[in-house]
């Protein structure tokens, strides 16, 4: 977008003695943009500086004890958990978008509906998750705190993410694509599998990516559904602490801030390094 | 031939019906959330009775005592709170980023907010106890620092990447012509923007406002570990306070019978209240389309 109204310095210090209004709303919008970025940026280098000191190999033991308080269980945990989830949500997830956008008549009363729940699911608190995760799969269908259960909830709590990030994949894949496909004789199905998903990969790859990035800092909807079990899963029904969860514990038992520390550098690099792949892959389709 | 063009069919009809049914989960997840919870935390605001439970201002649950006032008021003043830090700095941000932004600082600004959204909440809260608490501690010796106003710093902060995003892409959908009448009139650049442009983007931007509302009052884990959590009426921002969700977590851990259920009929308040902020957000976004 090219401005219309290009002034040089001089002419705009002209305009605002003119008008002191306009240079105190100038004042204001880049002082709070300040703020929003000083504010991230303070966050980031406060926990970096005093946590790495902190980053020590005992951290990484293999076995939990209290004197070591090692993370690694609980990496390695939530590592499990978010394999474990996505191969819940990303079939279906993807699968509803396929349908959402490749199948649904316009005007659907069943697709109208589909979309209110999708979008009710996104304004859910965690902690509603959590909760239900633990009327429903902990002690109705009788699975316990454990990996399984943790797993479902989650896959619940980002499944309106998938399919809104699949949605606006395959809506950005071009209708000639599917023309043509159907014009060498192609099915629909065929359609779908061979010509559109592979363009929207990308697309979708990204959703999945922030998806990552939420099941990673999930705590409140795993505390009462995966449990605080510090060790390395031995099925799928036993209780298990993800990384989010570790810190969590650790900041409020109060005596291990030191580790908390530097529990947060670990879960801080984690999510910028998904934030900063996701952004990249998001770059790329726009380049095309 | 025949049988083989009936095969293709019956695959894209099987198929067809997978990808329906893949398309209904989250009408099933909706569902069972629903049924769960109202079944589970009903039978308890019946038992406690609806007025004492909503409006009972002590909660003991060991003398049986289940009034969530406390916890309502509590959520209530948080937000509040949040929103008078969070909603001018997330606005004002977002007419930056739209209006005013040159392209090279854009690309740092736009990751920036990206980022601030993804940062789990446990880290905030931890940032809040590390930092925020001892800084009001420091400033107010006789607060404990977990008070009503650290919740409130924090979650103003955390709620800003909702309203820049939802507020900037309301900024950029309002028609440009708007901003070059405003111009014509002679109007400034800052005047045109902000008497011109702003004033249509409006309704998104309550919208964003509306969103942000909703993820202030379900935030758990930050609160919790700023907010003091006493259970009792809320008496000053330099006081603890205790959200409805803080109330959930803290307790569920070893509550039993009518105690337990009445946690779970604090997450069914917390749920409509939640479902009505929703109604309320797609009603602002249809009438910014409009």
């Amino acid at each position: 977008m090219k401005p219309i109204n290009k002034q040089r310095l001089r002419q705009k210090l002209a305009a605002y003695r003119r008008s002191p209004l306009s240079l105190l709303l100038f004042l204001l919008v880049s002082l709070s943009a300040l703020v929003t970025v000083f504010v991230l940026f303070f966050l980031i280098i406060y926990i970096l500086v005093n946590g790495i000191p902190h980053l020590t190999p005992e951290l990484f033991a293999w076995e939990y004890n209290s004197e070591n308080v090692s993370m690694l269980p609980s990496i390695i945990n939530t590592i499990l958990m978010t394999a474990l989830s996505l191969l819940i949500a990303a079939p279906v997830g993807i699968f509803a978008a396929i349908y959402l956008v490749e199948y649904a008549k316009r005007g659907n009363k069943v697709v109208k509906i589909i979309r209110i729940t999708a979008e009710t699911l996104s304004g859910i608190p965690s902690i509603v998750y959590g909760l239900f995760g633990m009327l429903f799969f902990v002690v109705a269908l009788g699975w316990g705190n454990s990996l399984l259960s943790g797993a479902f909830t989650l896959a619940i709590m980002i499944l309106p993410l998938i399919i809104r990030t699949t949605e606006e994949a395959l809506k950005s894949v071009p209708d000639l694509y599917r023309e043509a496909s159907f014009g060498l004789g192609a099915g629909r199905l065929r359609t779908v599998f061979c010509v559109v998903l592979p363009s929207a990969v990308p697309g979708i790859l990204a959703g999945i990516i922030l998806a990552i990035g939420r099941i990673v800092g999930e705590t409140a909807a795993l505390i009462y559904t995966a449990g605080t079990v510090a060790k390395v899963p031995e099925n799928l029904f036993s209780s298990t602490r993800t990384l989010s969860v570790h810190m969590y514990n650790l900041s409020q038992e109060g005596l291990y801030f030191n580790q908390a520390y530097a529990t947060a550098v670990v879960l801080l690099l984690v999510v910028i390094a998904i934030n900063s792949l996701s952004g990249f892959i998001a770059k790329r389709i726009a380049r095309g | 031939m025949g049988s083989l063009r009936n095969f293709r069919l019956n695959k894209e009809t099987i198929m067809q019906a997978v990808f329906f049914l893949a398309a209904c989960a989250s009408i099933l997840a909706v569902g069972l959330i629903c049924v769960f919870l109202f079944a589970n935390g009903l039978p308890a605001i019946g038992k406690i009775g609806i007025f004492q439970f909503l409006l009972g201002k002590t909660w003991q649950p060991s003398n049986g005592q289940y009034g969530i006032l406390p916890m309502i008021l509590g959520s209530i003043y948080v937000t509040a709170g949040a929103l008078i830090v969070g909603v001018p700095i997330g606005i004002l941000t977002a007419i930056f980023m739209a209006k005013f932004c040159p392209k090279g600082i854009y690309k740092i600004l736009k990751p920036a907010v990206g980022l601030l959204a993804g940062i789990p909440s446990v880290i905030y809260g931890f940032f809040g106890l590390v930092l925020i608490v001892p800084l009001i501690r420091q400033i107010f010796p006789d607060s404990k620092g977990t008070s009503m106003l650290a919740a409130s710093l924090l979650l103003g902060i955390m709620v800003l990447p909702t309203i820049i995003e939802v507020s900037e892409s309301a900024i950029r959908a309002v028609p440009e012509s708007y901003y070059e009448g405003g111009l014509a009139l002679g109007a400034s650049h800052e005047r045109s923007v902000f008497f011109a442009t702003v004033p249509a983007a409006k309704s998104g931007i309550l919208a964003g406002v509306i969103l942000g509302i909703g993820r202030v009052i379900g935030e758990t884990m930050a609160v919790i570990m700023v907010a003091g959590n006493q259970p009792r009426m809320p008496s000053g921002l330099l006081k603890g306070v205790r959200t409805l969700t803080a109330n959930i977590v803290m307790e569920m851990g070893y509550a039993a019978d009518l105690h337990r259920e009445s946690l779970i009929a604090t997450a069914v308040v917390l749920f409509v209240f939640i479902l009505l902020i929703n109604l309320l957000f797609s009603v602002m976004k249809g009438e910014n389309k409009g």
